[in-house]
């Protein structure tokens, strides 16, 4: 392997896999979720959503596998069992007197055991490996389909409420005392949570779909103080990282979701050491001259 | 009866609360609350944490529903004053997350959108308005800053300058003297009276005694109810302090003198 990597000129590199029709699939694939998931990662960090994310991207497990099982598409499935933990979470935190992220915690892990019960017990040709870890190199047309309708819905939805959304996340008081509905903005941002935990876990695996609802946005915000910059920078490194992620994977034969979020993860090591303003070593000139 | 157009008029109610109460769950939070405030003055609302203050303003804000009473805001609904951006929330400076990424301008802006479509773009009358606000609050040379990056005082003229953008003609204030330097304080004062001249009605929810004595023409001391209401001058007695704060004096961090200091006068 290491033998064929030297051989080969950085042209070869980027050029060969393209002329597989499974990696142009899978890298159209993985660098449009991860520009949904980047997006929505900024709303995901500022509102301080993180174990929310991690919840519901847990909680769509018996919805993927229940889905397969009666042969209808697996988003559907995800995206009712994402809506219902969100759900349950609201009424037993209203219901009882236990506090909101041990709530979180209780509902999610639920949700997710009952998805392996689920998985050992109906006998399909269904691959655990596969819900768990992503796998955008295998992944079928009408998988990709799916993906593309799911991502249109989600980057229209996020366009249009851009700055109903932005205002709910910095001062939801102020947006409803000018009569906007945070009722249905809130209910809007968890119905996109789930819908981009459905897309992200296409390429990463239900583990690791929450890196790509956080890990961009929290990129982004070490870098900018500007709500529209954070946006654009958040989905071009996750989408950067998901094509990069796929390449390495292809290269190297290491697992895919795993090298998608290290390269997010490593990036963000890198914003969270040289950010300008905000990173550990940040520049003394440029803190100087502003 | 249009209320736009009795807006104009001296003595139209902007806000009207009669015999409110609200309850958290079965706790009764507010009982019997009546005000009545005219267009062009200035209210202090005043009790101790927990009296009341908050949950008064979230019923005329129309975030809680009151169990009982009816609230009219311009001679109308609160849900149907909001639509016409009639009511301006200032926070308070600790409500906000100062690390979010947006800009004074942004922030002021804000105060448009209800003005604006469903996509919230700008006008060319809203970028004017946002001006005009920076200009009164004397922000305009800082509004490309990032809104973290200012002082305590030059934060809260922001959210001022917003509550100036969105036009409202009712502006409730949460604690809008605390962590504030003494140039905004001058600042606020003349912008207040402006305020009133112009017919606004602003409502000050603070337990700084001093700041209601210089800003105030009404005063409302609240515990669970409103325990009196009227002129600055009458209300402010030992008798309704002690009532209102149940015998203890108010935290005298809150104001360089105790209120004993201030009911002796």
């Amino acid at each position: 392997m290491s033998e064929f990597l030297i051989s080969i000129t950085p042209i070869d590199w980027l050029l060969d896999p393209l002329t597989h029709d499974f990696m142009r699939r899978a890298l159209m694939v993985s660098a449009l979720v991860g520009g949904v998931c980047g997006l929505l990662s900024c709303y995901m960090t500022l509102k301080g959503w993180a174990l929310m994310g991690d919840a519901v991207s847990h909680a769509v497990m018996p919805g993927v596998v229940v889905a397969y099982a009666l042969g209808l598409p697996f988003s559907l499935g995800a995206f009712v069992f994402g809506v219902g933990s969100v759900a349950l979470i609201g009424f037993v935190k209203q219901k009882s007197r236990i506090k909101e992220d041990t709530v979180i915690g209780l509902v999610f892990t639920g949700f997710f055991a009952l998805g392996l019960v689920l998985v050992s017990k109906i006998k399909s040709n269904i691959d655990l490996m596969q819900i768990l870890f992503g796998s955008p190199l295998g992944i079928s047309r009408s998988d990709v389909n799916q993906t593309l309708i799911i991502s249109f819905i989600v980057i229209s939805i996020l366009l249009i409420f851009r700055k109903d959304l932005m205002l709910y996340c910095f001062d939801a008081k102020h947006a409803r005392s000018i009569g906007i509905n945070t009722g249905i903005l809130h209910y809007l941002l968890l119905t996109l949570l789930s819908l981009s935990a459905v897309v992200g876990l296409q390429t990463v695996g239900i583990i690791l779909v929450v890196a790509m609802l956080i890990t961009p946005g929290a990129t982004a915000y070490l870098l900018t103080d500007r709500f529209d910059q954070m946006t654009l920078l958040a989905v071009i490194s996750s989408s950067f990282s998901s094509i990069l992620g796929v390449y390495i994977s292809f290269w190297s034969d290491i697992e895919t979701g795993g090298s998608i979020v290290l390269v997010q993860t490593l990036i963000f090591l890198i914003a969270f050491l040289f950010a300008p303003r905000y990173g550990i070593f940040k520049n003394q000139t440029f803190m100087n001259n502003n | 009866m249009n209320p736009i157009f009795k807006s104009h008029e001296k003595d139209f109610m902007r806000i009207e609360a009669d015999q409110v109460c609200v309850d958290y769950n079965g706790t009764v939070a507010l009982y019997d609350a009546s005000l009545n405030l005219k267009a062009g003055s200035i209210c202090g609302l005043v009790g101790m944490n927990g009296a009341g203050k908050s949950t008064f303003f979230k019923a005329l804000m129309g975030f809680v529903r009151p169990s009982r009473g009816k609230i009219r805001i311009n001679g109308i609904k609160v849900n149907q004053a909001q639509k016409e951006q009639s009511v301006a929330y200032v926070p308070q400076n600790e409500g906000i997350d100062y690390s979010f990424p947006v800009s004074v301008w942004d922030v002021v802006m804000m105060g448009r959108y209800g003005a604006m479509n469903i996509f919230r773009i700008p006008r060319e009358s809203d970028r004017r308005a946002v001006v005009h606000a920076l200009e009164r609050v004397d922000l305009l040379d800082l509004r490309e800053r990032p809104i973290g990056s200012l002082s305590g005082g030059q934060r809260k003229r922001a959210f001022l300058a917003r509550a100036i953008a969105q036009r409202a003609s009712v502006l409730l204030l949460d604690e809008p003297f605390s962590g504030v330097d003494v140039p905004t304080e001058k600042l606020m004062a003349e912008l207040f009276l402006q305020f009133r001249q112009e017919g606004h009605t602003i409502l000050i929810s603070t337990h700084d005694l001093n700041h209601v004595r210089d800003f105030c023409d009404f005063v409302v001391l609240i515990n669970k109810t409103v325990l009196a209401y009227g002129e600055t001058s009458e209300v402010f007695t030992s008798e309704n302090l002690n009532k209102t704060f149940g015998g203890i004096p108010p935290n005298p961090l809150s104001g360089p003198t105790s209120s004993k200091d201030f009911v002796n006068e």
